[in-house]
């Protein structure tokens, strides 16, 4: 197991698990994929015919409504027909278990997969299953496993960073919140660090932050002022309702005092600088409102690179 | 019968012997050692020639899986696999379903394996009614019953003052304590070592803290009550610094590391193989050296195999949902010999911490093959390499992290009680 399971024997990608390991080429080459995609949005047809035929499940094991939909909607533009399964929170509560909901959806010749887990690595047992039962030309697309991995939401982010920065070689981003319990946050660590981004840092309390993230080569700083100083990117993570008051935090409130992105604390960063937010906002909890909707923001521009993004995932992956 | 092991490099730690002789066995005891018996003749000869003989193996702890988990491995099976492994003697933890807290419960395990005349099994008791850590078990009734030892297997005793009670009782009766130190609040919910590996792969994690606050706790206790504990499973090199220095102070414990952790690290999850979501979790490989390192300087007594059989639906689901553990009563000898090889740890060492060592922690004498003992023997080659399969492997359960790696170290014979219960196939 210790190859990299989502590449194929030429390198090409055939599954999309975690943007760790994987070279820069092919991301930029996603990226690249993504821009006329975006156009497509624009048109009056918002349609091209490139999965026309092939059957994409959207396999959710965990409630989502973002997700889910610009998946759906990234799917359906490229002309897919999209299943969408809500399994709820546990399969093996209905006595199923994870694999055979896979293989019997298989019997219905899915052509992908998009797996949303509230375990880490699920989406990985799904492409290994695959490809010990020789159905290796069924794709598997991570759309967020527990902790672990969201590449394509990393993914819209390096797009996003992208567009508005252009080299990544230049720029200090600086990533802020519950960073434990964070796949946004690992994707986009793993990704920005592929694209040699130059200074990385994550911003959290202790209890937030997961042992020895600095081997994955961030600068921790639980000082939000001293890590947001010249930062050109800052990138806000939601707080889950059930982590703001208990052992990890004492209350929203204070995590906002300490934490929540104000125009006074961004006034430390670059005056250019762009601040990004995965979706769905707290507002007042980690982003004040005069920041969210401020000029600065460009939440709502990456929902909509969200889609060319997805669909580019979506078209190469298929294709290989 | 009359049973002659021929030239064979007998090799026992207690007895002092290590050189090529013929052991001559009858009525399912030793009566000599390179010099045969007056009118000696044997009903069965076996060409122990390039093989190594010893002691039949210790373990520590192997789950039979019953009562009550019979889907996952039986009796029959499990026996089976720890004579193929060359284990003659095996302690079994009390988690069973349910856990071994009556002596109905005791006395039926025994009943059938005596019946199945394989290895010799001894059950460990619950310690606490259910494992639940509130009420101490009939621990006298259970040992008249068969129990050797009591421990909560892997299930952490919250409450410390039940804790120094049921050590306390436990010590009063002369009954002995096994423990496995994990801190039930910092374990939960974990499935990883709380390392860069945990970090990487977004899985919860358990600190070493876990251990180390759960070591200090108990020899506290141990030095409060006097009451002596052997410790299961030490997973972390903190942990086995304490257990030296508590070892120094001169404290009355013994400890144990499972071999699976001996050669594996955290690095060996790779992309979530649910093979090697084991318990306690795997550690950093500076632990491990840890591991290696007290093992073989003695702060770790005894070496067990853990055995864990685990079917194909415990571990066919996301890492952190499958079941812990792995097979390990075939490979305890080839792990074992893998790790003496690799550090230059001499050969009776490394037996007699397979042997002797768990003997004496079970209380069941020496392991020996002095004259007069009980002929429970191994007779393995030990340059015979052979691949770790699910064919190869006896145990139901063909789950271990160690699929597929070539082992060195396979046993030809395993004697119990002067009978051959187990001969390697192609064998005579």
């Amino acid at each position: 197991m210790s190859r990299n399971p989502q590449l194929g024997s030429n390198g090409e990608l055939v599954h999309l698990l975690t943007l760790e390991g994987l070279p820069a080429e092919v991301i930029a080459h996603i990226l690249d994929t993504a821009e006329p995609f975006v156009s497509i949005a624009e048109r009056e047809v918002k349609k091209v015919p490139l999965l026309r035929g092939k059957a994409v499940f959207n396999l959710f094991f965990e409630s989502s409504t973002r997700t889910r939909t610009t998946f759906e909607i990234a799917a359906k533009r490229l002309s897919a027909d999209v299943i969408n399964l809500n399994i709820g929170a546990s399969s093996t509560s209905k006595g199923e278990t994870l694999l055979d909901t896979v293989d019997n959806l298989c019997a219905m010749n899915a052509d992908m997969f998009v797996v949303r887990h509230s375990q880490s690595g699920a989406p990985h047992l799904i492409a290994s299953h695959l490809t010990t039962t020789g159905r290796s030309y069924v794709h598997v697309v991570n759309a967020g496993d527990g902790r672990h991995a969201h590449p394509t939401q990393g993914l819209l982010d390096l797009y996003t960073i992208r567009h508005y920065k252009k080299d990544f070689r230049a720029l200090t981003v600086a990533i802020v919140g519950d960073v434990l319990h964070s796949r946004v946050a690992r994707s986009l660590i793993h990704g920005l660090t592929t694209m040699q981004t130059a200074q990385l840092r994550v911003i959290a309390p202790r209890t937030l932050v997961p042992a020895r993230i600095e081997a994955l080569g961030v600068k921790v700083c639980n000082d939000m002022r001293e890590g947001l100083r010249d930062c050109d990117v800052v990138v806000m993570l939601r707080l889950q309702s059930e982590r703001m008051k208990g052992a990890l935090l004492p209350s929203p409130g204070e995590y906002f005092k300490h934490y929540g992105l104000t125009d006074e604390k961004l006034a430390l960063a670059r005056p250019d600088a762009i601040v990004m937010h995965p979706g769905p906002m707290n507002r007042g909890v980690e982003i004040e409102t005069a920041v969210a909707d401020g000029a600065r923001s460009v939440i709502l521009p990456q929902v909509t690179f969200g889609i060319a993004v997805r669909m580019a995932v979506l078209s190469i992956v298929a294709a290989n | 019968m009359k049973i002659e092991i021929a030239d064979g490099r007998v090799v026992d730690s207690v007895a002092g012997i290590d050189r090529v002789a013929t052991l001559y066995i009858d009525a399912g005891r030793i009566v000599g050692i390179g010099e045969a018996p007056e009118n000696w003749r044997a009903d069965r000869i076996l060409d122990a020639r390039g093989c190594v003989v010893c002691a039949g193996l210790v373990d520590l702890s192997a789950r039979l899986r019953e009562p009550g988990l019979e889907h996952k491995a039986t009796l029959e099976s499990e026996l089976a696999a720890a004579v193929a492994g060359g284990v003659t003697s095996l302690a079994c933890p009390p988690d069973t379903d349910p856990p071994l807290d009556e002596p109905g419960l005791v006395e039926m395990l025994k009943h059938r394996a005596r019946t199945l005349n394989l290895a010799h099994v001894y059950p460990v008791g619950a310690l606490t009614v259910g494992l639940r850590g509130e009420a101490l078990t009939e621990m006298s009734e259970l040992a008249e019953a068969g129990c050797v030892a009591f421990s909560q297997a892997d299930i952490p005793l919250v409450d410390t003052q039940v804790l120094l009670r049921a050590m306390q009782y436990a010590g009063t009766f002369g009954h002995r304590v096994w423990l496995r130190p994990q801190d039930a609040h910092l374990a939960r919910g974990g499935v990883a070592h709380d390392g860069e590996v945990a970090t990487r792969l977004g899985l919860p994690s358990i600190p070493v803290s876990a251990e180390t606050i759960a070591l200090a706790t108990i020899l506290a206790l141990v030095r409060e009550s006097g009451v002596p504990v052997h410790l299961c499973r030490l997973s972390s090199a903190a942990g086995v610094a304490i257990v030296r220095a508590a070892k120094e102070e001169g404290l009355p414990i013994t400890c144990d590391v499972a071999v699976h952790h001996l050669h594996l690290a955290d690095t060996d999850i790779g992309w979530f193989d649910p093979l090697a979501n084991l318990t306690p979790p795997l550690r950093s490989t500076r632990d491990r050296a840890a591991l290696r390192a007290g093992a073989a300087d003695g702060t770790i007594d005894v070496i067990c195999s853990d055995h864990a059989p685990v079917d194909d639906d415990g571990k066919q689901v996301p890492f952190g949902e499958a079941e812990t553990g792995a097979t390990g009563l075939e490979l305890l000898l080839p792990l074992t010999l893998k790790w003496a090889a690799e550090d230059h740890v001499p050969l009776p060492e490394a037996l007699e911490r397979i042997t002797r060592a768990p003997a004496c922690v079970i209380g069941i004498g020496q392991a020996t093959l002095a004259a007069g003992n009980p002929a429970d023997i191994c007779v393995f080659d030990p340059q015979q390499a052979w691949t770790v399969g699910r064919q190869s492997l006896n145990s139901q359960g063909k789950n271990t992290p160690f699929l597929g790696l070539e082992v060195i170290g396979a046993v030809r014979w395993t004697l119990v009680g002067g009978e051959v219960v187990h001969q390697r196939s192609g064998e005579d």
